[in-house]
């Protein structure tokens, strides 16, 4: 486990862009590429479970963002630091593997390779039919998230 | 009477959406149900009227776990109907592939989905943190399978350098070295597994299976090979409709494949291992012999064994390919369309998995069918939970109930690509 400060930090949007708004997380990502300090690693994940936990393995900081399908309004964006606590059950079933973020994330902490700083940004979606174009609320929300991680990470780098 | 359904609504660590149902009467056990409720997914259909060249791209989109197999058998069908031979490194680099395949399905499975029944987990994140050595060991071994995915396929998941005839780009031998540093290191963590898993406790269950699986003299079978079973049948996959048949069953929205002669059969790690044992690689068939497996393997939980097994040979037959290799002059041979009929089966990581297409003059498809490995086992998954539960009918319902599980999760069943998993009903009475 890396500390917190100066380590590698991971900015990782999850999803498939084939399946409407289930490509919302990595859209995050393609906005915040080139727009965050050279240090910040920023990829993308499809969200099988052994990929990301890779990915998350030596990264000291990590922010995931996925598309979520809790029940709230399209758009809504929540927010869960799971450095300490998982993520609530129930809104990232979407994964057709039954083995995704949030199993990802647990095994991390299992395997004590959890970055202690963890963050993840969730997107309410309305429609994850197979090729249908972002819904607008979420492209919203896109935009949102993207000016929240990035205000976020600069905050923390300032004080790293 | 003395009635009792055992019911599991929604199976766990398997592939796809099943449930199964076990009704016991004055202590009998009477049915056992296997029902796939996942939607049919009409991949047959809709390959009709496309070109032969699509269908190794559409087919890979069945499975996420399996594409590579997928893929390999509609390109052998559809080669077979246009009087196509693949030989020299284009063959050995599908095999090359499929080794990829095997170690990364086997391992997912071994480790993530199996290994949690045998050591008293819920899961692989319960099971991490107490054996995370062992986890680490199996994601990077599962990882090592993925990066021959992501060379030789052009990326882990349904890859796209497959074609018909060859591939798009084949690699130079430049660029497989660093793939055999990494089998090195595969082969140990391998058989580091099938150490592992030899130390579990075993329920001490046989059952005396037709085993069906493909053979070929040379080699232990990829994409290659006769269809036979230890029972009489030898056949080459052209006369795959004389002897299997697919039959609707309403419980299912997967077909039922049964031999017409016969009935129930098996496919997959159990019947591959015992058809062709002495194929294997020196490795594989001490390290199967250490971990206390004959040359053949009727009890269906030590499959776990099996597929530890496999994994190492896919790695020995992989460093094999890789010191071998010497590029071919084209990535893949010519193709000229007509009209024709072509058959294959290969071997998926779960077992053989037959395609069929008929082309039109201008190489476009006019019918597809393909029988995936979880189909053909859906009897035989019935047959044995209803031959293993009677011994259990005195255990607490939850313990019942997981061993249930345990029993269908010995076929690594992937109910994705069968519906075209999982539910428990113990019906006691």
């Amino acid at each position: 486990m890396g500390e917190a400060v100066a380590g590698r930090v991971l900015v990782l949007g999850v999803g498939n862009p084939g399946r409407g708004d289930d490509g919302a997380g990595r859209a995050v990502a393609q906005a915040l590429r080139g727009a965050l300090p050279r240090a910040i690693e920023v990829a993308e994940a499809d969200g099988e479970a052994t990929d990301i936990l890779a990915r998350l393995d030596g990264a000291s900081a990590a922010f995931l963002i996925d598309a979520c399908a809790s029940g709230a309004p399209a758009g809504t964006v929540h927010r869960f630091d799971v450095s300490e606590a998982p993520l609530p059950q129930g809104a990232f079933g979407v994964s057709t593997h039954g083995f995704g973020l949030h199993e990802a994330i647990e095994l991390a902490r299992a395997l004590g390779q959890l970055p202690s700083h963890c963050v993840v940004y969730a997107i309410e979606g309305a429609s994850f039919e197979t090729g249908a174009p972002q819904s607008p609320l979420v492209a919203g929300a896109v935009v949102e998230v993207a000016s929240r991680l990035s205000a976020e990470i600069r905050e923390e780098q300032a004080h790293a | 009477m003395v009635r009792k359904t055992i019911k599991v609504n929604y199976l766990a660590r398997v592939e796809g959406e099943g449930a199964f149902k076990v009704v016991v009467r004055d202590g009998v056990v009477e049915r056992a149900e296997l029902s796939i409720f996942e939607p049919p997914r009409f991949f047959e259909a809709f390959l009709r009227g496309r070109a032969y060249s699509e269908a190794p791209d559409i087919t890979a989109r069945i499975c996420g776990i399996c594409p590579v197999a997928y893929q390999m058998s509609s390109i052998h069908a559809i080669e077979q109907a246009l009087g196509v031979q693949v030989a020299g490194p284009l063959r050995d680099l599908r095999r090359l592939l499929y080794c990829g395949e095997w170690i990364e399905s086997h391992t997912l499975h071994v480790y993530m989905l199996h290994a949690p029944d045998f050591l008293g987990y819920d899961g692989a994140i319960d099971m991490a943190r107490d054996h995370a050595d062992a986890v680490r060991r199996g994601l990077a071994l599962k990882k090592a399978g993925n990066e021959i995915l992501t060379l030789l396929g052009g990326r882990e998941i349904h890859p796209i350098n497959v074609r018909v005839g060859g591939f798009y780009r084949v690699p130079t031998r430049r660029e497989l070295q660093p793939l055999a540093e990494k089998m090195k290191w595969a082969r140990d963590a391998a058989l580091e597994t099938v150490r592992w898993v030899a130390g579990f406790d075993f329920p001490d269950y046989e059952r005396d299976y037709e085993l069906v699986a493909l053979s070929h003299p040379d080699e232990y079978p990829f994409n290659e090979g006769r269809i036979i079973s230890n029972r009489g049948l030898d056949i080459t996959a052209d006369a795959y409709h004389l002897h299997f048949e697919e039959s609707h069953v309403e419980r299912s929205t997967a077909l039922h494949s049964r031999l017409r002669e016969r009935g129930a059969y098996l496919v997959g790690p159990l019947a591959r291992f015992s058809l062709n044992f002495s194929r294997l690689s020196p490795t594989a068939q001490q390290a199967a012999r250490e971990a206390g497996l004959g040359p053949a393997c009727a009890n269906p939980y030590r499959s776990i064994i099996v597929r530890a097994v496999e994994v190492l040979y896919a790695c020995d037959e992989a460093l094999r390919i890789i010191d071998a290799y010497q590029p071919p002059d084209q990535p893949a041979v010519q193709i000229e369309p007509r009209a024709g009929v072509g058959c294959a089966a290969t071997e998926a990581p779960r077992g053989l998995l037959y395609h069929r297409y008929r082309l039109e003059d201008d190489g476009s498809i006019a019918e597809a069918r393909i029988v995936p490995p979880t189909s053909q086992n859906q009897a035989s998954i019935e047959a044995d939970l209803a031959s293993f539960v009677g011994q259990w009918l005195d255990l607490p319902d939850d313990q019942l109930r997981h061993r249930c599980e345990q029993t269908v999760r010995n076929y690594d069943p992937c109910i994705s690509c069968s519906t075209h998993f999982l539910r428990l009903e113990l019906d006691r009475g």
